[in-house]
């Protein structure tokens, strides 16, 4: 005996919804490419010039190694200092922010409203600013990196902390605990791998951000990379990028490595 | 003339901001030292009815007294001072499942410790022991360095359980303790709760679904539909045939 189905809207049955929403996609790519005038063809055309600067770059000059490699540290301590920071003003933020704990709307929203804030200061703009202030130099990469990381890690750490288990908080209030303490047992441990691993991630972004911003006179191997660059020297540059390359994958694998271990 | 009861619900009506009764008209006392079980159907309203006693649900009107006192006007120190002497048993453990179950038997001793010190984990080597014996009562001392998450359905809410005795509680509410246990480990979980009762003059509180566990373990059953107390019967009066009118429809 066949078992009775019900049947199914003819919306359904011939896909309107997926269909729609796929139309009016490639619609607003194609309209956002016109209206935007990017010329599609003109990037084929040029090709050739990035083939020829990917030849120059193929024969990296590995003699200027010794001499990247001071500022290469020097890079990674101010995403260290600059991330670190961030991270630690973005935990009393992301918790305020968290609409979870925070049951006030107009408190979440003000908080939500500064960090929408932070997010909107491109970096480039802060590492200008703060050159201005403090002169060239790392002090202005550090403090450039550490608002840029607090705008981002602060949003990230929020949504974790949205995602957690509110069984045990429910627990701890019945307990007696304070707000204080409900956050540091019943919240904390739910999240902290995530947080290292976020933070691990953003001090990646952050060894490559400062990679840029040493453009502006703010420190670290970018005041290299722009020098080589102006000089059209590109066998340098690719040596900067390869070691900058290095450092993102041993980044990259120590965090890897320490979300396996802390799951 | 009549002890004081433990627990004494007046006139406690709840409705929820969209309308929907939680409460109507409850009254009963609990005497110290009960095994009370509330029995109902789903949504009848024994979870609300078990959170309003420590005002983990606020109340609409009515009155409700714990050791004679009206709870109702409790803000902040004294809340929290209510919440400490009030265990709390829930369906899903609610254990921190990352933490050791040390960490989880301890945390129930924070309500006792100022702020920084909870924080820093500063608890008293008395307490260590306490936490210790705690876990030793539900036959769970060997776990202390386990991570909770390592453990089973009944372990965990033998843990809960060890949490909860960390507050020195007067009262354990326990909301459907044992839905997500096998029938062995729930016999172990109404078991402790059982000696709890008996040999630490706890009065317990239980939400259950089955009424055979209700009959086997309660000195009281109250029966809840709608939100309203439609069955109230000390266990020698308890009748398969009586209770099962909490069931009827309407």
């Amino acid at each position: 005996m066949m078992t009775q189905v019900p049947r199914r809207p003819w919306t359904q049955r011939w896909h309107v919804k997926p269909i729609g929403w796929t139309v009016l996609m490639v619609g607003l790519l194609i309209a956002s490419s016109r209206m935007t005038g990017v010329d599609v063809a003109m990037f084929f055309g040029n090709l050739g010039q990035f083939t020829e600067l990917l030849v120059r770059m193929s024969q990296p000059a590995w003699d200027y190694l010794p001499v990247i490699l001071n500022p290469l540290y020097e890079t990674i301590q101010m995403a260290i200092l600059g991330t670190t920071i961030g991270a630690v003003f973005a935990v009393p933020f992301a918790v305020l922010a968290a609409s979870n704990l925070v049951h006030n709307r107009w408190l979440r929203g003000g908080i939500r409203l500064i960090l929408d804030l932070v997010r909107t200061l491109p970096d480039l703009l802060l590492a200008a600013i703060f050159v201005a202030i403090f002169g060239i130099g790392s002090t202005a990469g550090v403090v450039t990196l550490a608002i840029f990381s607090f705008g981002m890690v602060s949003k990230l750490f929020y949504e974790v902390i949205e995602t957690i288990d509110m069984g045990p908080l429910e627990a701890m209030e019945s307990v007696g605990a304070n707000p204080l303490v409900i956050i540091w047992y019943a919240v904390l441990p739910q999240i902290l791998n995530q947080f290292v691993s976020y933070f691990l991630y953003t001090l990646e972004i952050n060894v490559r951000a400062s990679t840029v911003l040493g453009y502006l006179g703010a420190g670290g191997i970018g005041v290299f990379l722009q020098r080589s660059l102006n000089e059209f020297n590109y066998s340098q540059t690719a040596v900067i990028i390869l070691a900058t390359l290095v450092v993102v994958m041993v980044i990259d694998g120590i965090s890897n490595h320490l979300r396996r271990v802390l799951l | 003339m009549e002890a004081t009861p433990m627990i004494s619900f007046k006139h406690v009506n709840k409705i929820y901001d969209n309308g929907t009764v939680g409460l109507k008209d409850i009254n009963f006392d609990i005497p110290h030292g009960e095994f009370l079980v509330v029995v109902g159907l789903s949504g009848a309203g024994k979870s609300t009815l078990l959170r309003t006693i420590n005002r983990m649900h606020e109340i609409t009107s009515g009155e409700i007294r714990i050791e004679d006192e009206a709870i109702s006007q409790y803000k902040g120190r004294s809340l929290r001072l209510l919440r400490r002497k009030i265990g709390m048993i829930f369906q899903n453990f609610n254990l921190v499942k990352r933490s050791s179950v040390a960490k989880n038997v301890l945390s129930g001793r924070v309500s006792y410790y100022p702020t920084w010190k909870s924080i820093l984990g500063l608890f008293s080597a008395d307490d260590r022991q306490k936490a210790v014996q705690s876990l030793h009562r539900v036959n769970l001392a060997e776990k202390l360095y386990a991570r909770a998450d390592e453990l089973s359905g009944g372990q965990q809410q033998r843990v809960a359980i060890a949490r909860t005795l960390m507050q020195d509680p007067k009262i354990i509410l326990a909301d459907e303790p044992i839905a997500s246990l096998d029938p062995l480990t729930t016999k172990t979980v109404m078991d402790i709760l059982k000696r709890l009762n008996r040999e630490d003059g706890i009065t317990v509180i239980v939400n259950l679904h089955s009424v055979a566990l209700a009959r086997e373990y309660a000195d009281r059953i109250v029966g809840l539909r709608a939100g309203e107390v439609v069955y109230d019967e000390p266990i020698a009066k308890v009748t398969e045939a009586n209770l099962n009118q909490v069931y009827q429809a309407g």
